[in-house]
């Protein structure tokens, strides 16, 4: 009998490998507006932001798509998304 | 304790089957003809026979979107569906059986509209074909009974993970109620343990995703592995049938049930309730001297390719009675057998015999006239023969 193969994926690396590069804007934080609510570490479909253990956030620029969804969901609008060609 | 006989519907059949199962959610949407089956597993779980969840869910798309869910997490699901509520369904049924869950369900089949029509036809079940679910269709109340429990235990083999369904034809089988054998609950459960929690996807300490995008290299050989998991299968449908054979007495450890046919020059072969009519006509087919056999198609997934081979060795002729229609090519049961002629090599008179479509009685006359018909060189072999209660239309 063979054995049965799952369509079941670990967490880890996509196998699309590193998605930063799929990124034609990119999200930069200001750190003075923010408020540390942590939303963007929240709705980020990644996740590609981390929180730091001041609780402010950063951005794995490895891996974010530059979707933008943080920076829409900012509510002290602490985030600009910034064309990757100018 | 023990064991008790019952009079009961194939939709109580059922029921009582997955009570014996001990199912533990059970995600359902009503549709005639498949309501009762799942207002008596309400009943059980109101009065405290079943300790299972009954979902009460808005469509039959989210009945099997629950199943998914529960078997994903290693509980044993159960549903059942018909007709339209099946192609609401359809989206999750395919998904259930890619992602290699073992739900298992009842389909009673019924006649898709326009026009609004609640009998029998095989239509509805034969979208299923090519989805990967193991599909069983059986001809009476206790073969619905037995097969269910076995379906559990083929479905959770963890060399098969497949769901597997069993439809049966509405009201001729789901709402006429005959004598039905029920095991003792003590060797259900001793048949059938606890299922193992193979694969626990919402485990928080081990997370998965399932069903996640895939390269296109790697999504083929998960098609190819499911294929060769569904061929495996029938030798677990047959272990299983012997096992079951051995605990009730009643043998299911072949994929279909042959009748007569051992010196028969002529089989008819057709499956569900109108097998039996078959049957009848092959009685009084030999009474007259006529050598002639029936070959009932329980298992249609995985297809006993095997079985009909060795049947067709010995005969001249093969008429297959099929109760759905593929528009614009022909008896979908009829291509399947004639497909397996052909891939064994295998050349002979094979006749194509469409009916019982829109829940039409189909009587053993009518299985006589075609056996009388055929032999006297009426009807052409390969072609599409159409007959409503005994007048070819």
């Amino acid at each position: 009998m063979g054995e049965v193969i799952y369509p079941v994926t670990e967490p880890g690396e996509g196998s699309a490998g590193k998605t930063g590069n799929w990124r034609w804007q990119k999200p930069i934080i200001i750190i003075d507006k923010c408020v540390k609510c942590g939303l963007c570490w929240v709705y980020c479909p990644e996740p590609a932001i981390y929180l730091d253990k001041m609780g402010y956030p950063h951005v794995n620029y490895e891996w974010c798509k530059g979707c933008g969804i943080c920076a829409h969901e900012c509510p002290s609008k602490a985030i600009d998304m910034v064309s990757e060609y100018e | 304790m023990s064991r008790t006989k019952l009079v009961l519907t194939g939709n109580y059949a059922s029921a009582y089957a997955v009570l014996h199962s001990r199912a533990e959610v059970v995600p359902a949407y009503p549709i005639t003809p498949q309501t009762t089956i799942v207002e008596k597993i309400d009943e059980f779980i109101e009065t405290g026979m079943l300790d299972a969840t009954m979902v009460r869910v808005e469509s039959e798309h989210s009945a099997m979107a629950v199943a998914i869910g529960a078997s994903a997490v290693g509980v044993r699901t159960y549903t059942a569906t018909s007709s339209h509520g099946l192609l609401y369904m359809y989206e999750n049924l395919w998904w259930a059986a890619n992602a290699r869950l073992p739900i298992v369900a009842t389909f009673v089949t019924r006649t898709l509209g326009p026009p609004w029509n609640i009998w029998s036809d095989h239509q509805d079940f034969m979208t299923l074909r090519d989805s990967g679910w193991i599909l069983f269709m059986v001809k009476d109340a206790q073969e619905a009974y037995d097969l269910t429990i076995q379906a559990f235990k083929i479905a959770e083999n963890p060399d098969v993970r497949l769901p597997v369904g069993i439809a049966y034809d509405a009201f001729v089988i789901s709402h006429t109620a005959e004598p039905v054998e029920l095991l003792t609950q003590e060797e259900a459960d001793k048949f059938l343990p606890s299922p193992k929690a193979i694969q626990p996807l919402l485990d928080v300490d081990k997370p998965y995703s399932i069903g996640n995008l895939p390269k296109a290299d790697y999504h083929y050989i998960l098609r190819k592995n499911l294929w060769e998991n569904i061929l495996d299968a029938k030798n677990v449908i047959r272990e299983v049938g012997k096992e079951y054979g051995e605990l009730s007495g009643r043998d299911y450890s072949s994929l279909v049930e042959e009748y007569e046919c051992e010196d028969a020059d002529t089989v008819f072969i057709s499956m569900g309730a109108m097998a039996g009519e078959g049957m009848d006509a092959v009685d009084k087919l030999r009474d007259k001297g006529y050598k002639v056999g029936h070959l009932t198609i329980r298992t249609y997934r995985p297809f006993p390719d095997h079985e009909i081979k060795t049947i067709a060795e010995n005969a001249k002729r093969l008429i297959v009675f099929s109760r759905a229609l593929s528009n614009g090519k022909g008896g979908i049961l009829y291509d399947d057998v004639a497909s397996t002629l052909y891939r064994e090599g295998l050349r002979m008179e094979t006749y194509d015999i469409i009916a019982g479509l829109a829940g039409t009685e189909v009587s053993e006359e009518d299985f006589m006239k075609i056996y009388h018909d055929v032999r006297s060189g009426k009807l052409d072999t390969g072609k599409s023969i159409f007959i409503r209660r005994g007048e070819y239309v």
